[in-house]
């Protein structure tokens, strides 16, 4: 991870207008930093060295109190822009980062979870890369320069030193980094593992407690965190040495910049203002470069946030076609998929497996296989979801062929009614719910929808919670069914539509389905007996491997 | 911050190590404010040209300063991590003790199990992360107290006027400017968080319905609503800038006011001929070096909420009652064969949760085949834990029924309980670790020929026997290398393995398809013939031989 990345820049505007006022910042308290020394150095020197009273000391004593009163708004400036500028930077990732995953759909590089914790919780950790890294990492290059800068025309030994001594830290720092890397990483997995074998332990607990074994676990845990610790502090040793040789670097330093001040003020080849000048500038060269690698944790979190970002906003999004003349599927329509075949990731060969079948309308196909075939994967291709990696889907209608992949999806889906297997209903209304399907729809047409899907008794304003909570889930699915009624689309996909209802229910679903497919093309996933008595044609979806470890199960 | 204060005390064996650590530190620091002042001695003594002798001692201190700081501060970081590992080992061990008898609870309010995946991997994360209050938190503020403490009396001593500002600008650093920076943080997320829970609830609606909404076209009009909410959040949040940073500067102005108070007072002090000119770089440099010093606990500071709102939950989980009382007197187990007679039986989870049994009388002989029938929701599974004694009934008693009479087992330990009732759940939990492991867990002191007669007896032995490391084999976690089936297969050889009297079923085919299921099914009861078996099912169509059936609904039994 970059301590800057410049992807930061491009999917979050607000940071480049941010690093201008960051970098003004850091400017200005360079400038204080020097102006303080000046005139503490100016101070002390004519009281030491001239025997000045305290009361001709106001001019500067003044101007010190001016220049507090200044680092403090900096500093106030500082923490107030870095939050004015994380809550729009975030606002801009998150915004690209849900529209993104919602245009991914089914098959997005991460989960939905992971999503939904990144945009709400998991940005917010920018708020300390922007509050407390950002600002110390560009200080780490103002700064050094300022000084250096400056130190030049007051001592030329200093500088020498300080020149010289300062590249060492960040050169050091990526040799060090780079020679513990692969323990740091040693030491990273190991923790890791030491962290899921807690996990196990706690998750397992009751079956461990079961089988008698719970109080046992106290003294494992133990053991294995005490192993971690022995093991650990042995890189630890190594790994901290880096730190060590810094750490000598920057006081060393000072201290020979100290020391040879002060042998060349007795020879009186400097005076003293300038030699005091020298003492507090010293450690201010390093400072800000030994507190940016400190606070590189508080960054590393909300660095790691944003990258997980960005590697969503870098999934390229599903192509497709742009075909927006559609073949007309009510006169003479049909569905044809040709040798469909689809890979997954971390599994071996295709599910489905080389899938033919023709759809017209009119007609109810079930899709049956056992689990793992690649049923709902074939669904997913019909809803232009993902494209298979062998075969074609072709499109044919009012006397027009057109493989899917050629149409446009937004197109394409104006022809399609969808009820998944367990189906997603939104806070709000039932009426809120089944009118997805279609918004113009007025509250008979709705009552009418719910009446057909076997939800008769059902009031159409009655408020669900999220996801659903409320109602059953063979509710929630009859509810999904009376969308795909309200859709009256000419191609119905249903996955598992009367799974988990009684069979009165099944029978009234399966009537639905059969009065839909008067004037569309149905295709259903199914298992149920009844379902596959009332198909007019049965396709059976296979995987190109059969699960060798089901076989005898 | 009460809970905090009861966690740490949980870190019992890194106290030693911490302390040494705050000592490292303390000296560390002591180092690099040493070297501050002494330089400005040097210097300052230097500009009256004395002879480079007087000088020596001043020399070979700034010079020594500046080579022990960061030797110091190298065995303050290890220390500080040794005693961070330690109190980490505390941690996990008191999470453990403490589950052990809290599992397995349930939330009265949603029936959810801390078993659930990402509430119990956000405790864990919450328990390994405590260890930070120590190491980041309690370590720099024990060491800058005592250096503040340190640098206040020297600095009191050269100009008690100055020392005197010293001790109050430290106080503003340590304690105000977070305190200030903290009660902001606070008062901003008060007034942002009904948005962020109204965007939150958008944005999972959204995520989770995003096919069914692209399926029918409305993506676009969602994201625009979640605009909407986000632009009110975001300016929200950003009104609240203004008083982020009073904090920080807060602290600024208290390092500033420190070093100019140093001049003002070491001049006058200078004046008044009660300080020898040559100190009084010293009496303004080492406010500075210390609050450099001190700046680092913004920082440690920082962390502090989050630190106390995970303690605050850990606590909670600590502070649940025990699953269950175990008896005073302990009664022994009854002799052989065993049966189990439930009889007017109420439980429930949590004290103010509702009833989920209401008066349950089944008799179980001993030998014999029960099915306990329901749909889900209906109290099955409680009564399952209730006769493995992970829960206490509130009203009625389960018996264990011997040949020579029967014991309330709520009179006995719930270990000697648990080896005569075996238990085997739909989600049985799988070790990540190898196939073996998973099996002696039921049965430490099992021989191999042991583990292959419970492997055949659950149909895995063709299987095991066919894989390249046979036993050895890594099943991933929560079993994930597994199919439904063989997690199933697995769990039941460790129940024929375990060997106890009485096996209970819940659910065993549970999630798993129908071939599957009713091939499992069968073998369930041939493994564990001549056993007591109760099965909990809502598919009681895969068990066509039993010899009683129970079927309940709604915590009561239905009469046939």
């Amino acid at each position: 991870m970059k301590p800057l990345d410049p992807r930061l820049l491009r999917y979050a505007r607000a940071t480049r207008g941010h690093l201008l006022v960051v970098v003004a910042l850091g400017i200005a308290t360079a400038m204080l930093v020097l102006t303080q020394a000046e005139l503490f150095s100016r101070g002390i020197a004519r009281v030491v060295a001239d025997g000045a009273l305290r009361s001709t000391l106001s001019a500067v004593l003044a101007a010190l109190a001016a220049v507090i009163v200044g680092r403090t708004i900096v500093a106030w400036l500082q923490d107030s822009a870095a939050q004015r500028a994380s809550a729009i930077v975030k606002s801009q990732l998150r915004a690209r980062l849900i529209a993104h995953t919602a245009a991914l759909g089914p098959d997005a590089g991460a989960s939905r979870a992971e999503v939904a914790t990144l945009s709400t919780t998991g940005l917010d950790a920018l708020d300390d890369y922007f509050g407390q890294y950002l600002p110390q990492l560009i200080l780490a290059v103002v700064v050094p320069f300022v000084v250096l800068a400056r130190l030049l025309p007051a001592d030329l030994t200093a500088t020498f030193i300080v020149a010289v001594t300062l590249p060492l830290i960040p050169l050091f720092m990526v040799l060090v980094g780079k020679a513990t890397e692969a323990s740091n990483a040693k030491r990273w997995n190991a923790l890791t593992r030491l962290s899921h074998h807690f996990l196990d332990v706690i998750s397992g607990l009751p079956t461990l407690k079961v089988f008698g074994r719970a109080k046992a676990q106290a003294d494992s845990v133990r053991r294995t965190t005490d192993q971690y610790r022995t093991t650990t502090m042995a890189t630890l040793r190594v790994a901290f040495l880096s730190s060590l040789v810094l750490e000598l670097i920057a006081t060393l330093s000072v201290a020979l910049v100290a020391v040879s001040v002060g042998l060349r003020l007795v020879d009186g080849g400097l005076d003293l203002r300038t030699g005091l000048l020298v003492i507090i500038l010293a450690p201010e060269a390093y400072l800000p470069l030994r507190l940016v690698g400190a606070r590189y944790h508080a960054a590393a979190e909300g660095l790691a946030a944003a990258e997980r970002t960005f590697q969503v906003l870098e999934t390229p999004l599903p192509v497709s076609g742009t075909e927006t003349d559609l073949p007309d599927l009510r006169v003479g329509g049909s569905v044809r998929v040709r040798g469909v075949s689809c890979t997954h990731s971390g599994r071996p060969g295709t599910a489905p497996h080389a899938v033919d079948f023709e759809a017209t309308v009119g007609q109810v196909v079930v899709l049956t296989g056992p689990s793992g075939a690649g049923k709902t994967t074939l669904l997913s291709v019909l809803l232009g979801a993902r494209r298979p990696e062998r075969g074609d889907v072709v499109v044919c209608g009012g006397g027009r062929e057109v493989p899917l992949s050629a149409l446009a999806r937004e197109a394409w889906r104006t022809q399609l009614a969808w009820v998944d297997q367990t189906p997603y209903l939104f806070t709000g209304t039932i009426a809120d719910n089944v009118r997805l399907a279609r918004p113009v729809a007025d509250e008979p047409s709705v009552r009418r929808a719910l009446d057909a899907s076997g939800l008769s008794a059902m009031a159409a304003d009655r408020r669900i919670g999220e996801a659903g909570t409320g109602l059953s889930a063979g509710e929630q699915r009859r509810v999904a069914i009376a969308r795909a009624v309200l859709r009256e689309a000419p191609l119905i996909l249903l996955d598992e539509p009367t799974a988990g209802l009684d069979t009165e229910t099944e029978a009234d679903i399966l009537a639905t389905i059969r009065m839909m497919a008067t004037n569309a093309i149905v295709i259903m996933v199914s298992h149920r007996p009844a379902a596959i008595a009332a198909a007019d044609h049965i396709v059976t979806v296979s995987s190109s491997e059969a699960d060798p470890l089901e076989v005898h199960a | 911050m009460s809970a905090l204060r009861r966690v740490i005390r949980l870190g019992r064996s890194g106290r030693g190590k911490l302390a040494l650590a705050v000592l490292l530190g303390t000296l560390a620091a002591s180092a690099a404010i040493g070297l501050s002042g002494t330089a400005a001695w040097l210097i300052s003594r230097a500009s009256q040209h004395p002879p480079v002798l007087h000088l020596m001692v001043a020399i070979v201190a700034v010079r020594t300063f500046g080579l022990a700081r960061g030797l110091l501060r190298y065995g303050e970081r290890l220390t500080g991590h040794d005693a961070s590992f330690r109190i980490l080992g505390d941690l996990r061990v008191a999470t453990v003790e403490r589950l052990e008898r809290v599992v397995p609870t349930r939330s009265a309010t949603d029936g959810r199990t801390l078993s659930t995946g990402d509430l119990l991997a956000r405790f864990v994360a919450d328990v390994d992360g405590l260890q930070d209050v120590w190491v980041r938190v309690l370590l720099p503020y024990a060491s800058s107290a005592l250096v503040g403490l340190a640098t206040v009396t020297l600095v009191m001593f050269l100009s008690p006027a100055a020392g005197i500002a010293l001790a109050l600008s430290l106080v503003a650093a340590a304690v105000l400017a977070p305190w200030v920076s903290a009660r902001a943080a606070r008062g901003a997320g008060a007034r942002t968080a009904p948005l962020r829970a109204d965007y939150q609830s958008q944005v999972l609606d959204l995520l989770a319905g995003s096919t069914e909404l692209a399926v029918y076209g409305a993506i676009e009009s969602r994201l625009a609503d979640i605009d909407h909410l986000d632009q009110a959040m975001t300016s929200a949040e950003a009104r609240t800038a203004t008083s982020a940073g009073v904090g920080a500067a807060i602290a600024t102005a208290a390092a500033g006011a420190a070093t100019w108070a140093g001049l003002w007072f070491g001049a006058g002090a200078v004046d008044s001929r009660t300080l020898a000119a040559v100190s009084l770089a010293v009496v303004v440099l080492v406010p500075l070096a210390v609050h450099e010093h001190f700046a680092a606990l913004t920082t440690a500071a920082h962390q502090l909420p989050a630190l106390a709102s995970s303690a605050g939950r850990v606590e909670e989980i600590f502070q649940l009652p025990d699953a269950i009382n175990e008896p005073d007197h302990l009664v022994d187990a009854p002799a052989g064969p065993f049966g189990l007679r439930i009889s007017g039986l109420h439980a429930r989870w949590g004290d103010d949760g509702p009833d989920v049994l209401r008066g349950i009388d089944i008799e179980i002989p001993a030998g014999s085949c029960t099915l306990l029938v329901g749909p889900s929701g209906s109290g099955k599974s409680t009564l399952a834990a209730v006769a493995l004694r992970l829960l206490d009934p509130t009203g009625g008693t389960v018996e264990l029924v011997g040949s020579a009479g029967a014991v309330d087992i709520t009179h006995m330990d719930s270990d000697d309980v648990r080896r005569v009732v075996g238990w085997c759940a739909q989600d049985a939990y799988i070790f990540d670790s190898t196939i073996e492991a998973n099996l002696l867990l039921a049965r430490p002191e099992a021989t191999p020929a042991d583990l292959d007669r419970a492997l055949r007896a659950a149909r895995l032995d063709t299987w095991v026997h066919s894989l390249p490391k046979g036993l050895h084999t890594l099943v991933g976690e929560h079993g994930s290398s597994l199919s439904g089936g063989q997690r199933q297969r697995l769990a039941l050889a460790r129940v024929v393995l375990a060997d106890s009297p009485i096996v209970i079923f819940d659910e065993p085919t549970e999630h798993l398809d129908e071939t599957i299921a009713t091939a499992l099914a069968t073998d369930l009861l041939s493994a564990t013939a001549g056993k007591t078996v109760i099965v909990v099912t809502h598919r009681p169509e895969l068990f066509p031989e039993f010899d009683h059936r129970a079927d309940l609904h709604d915590g009561q039994l239905l009469r046939r």
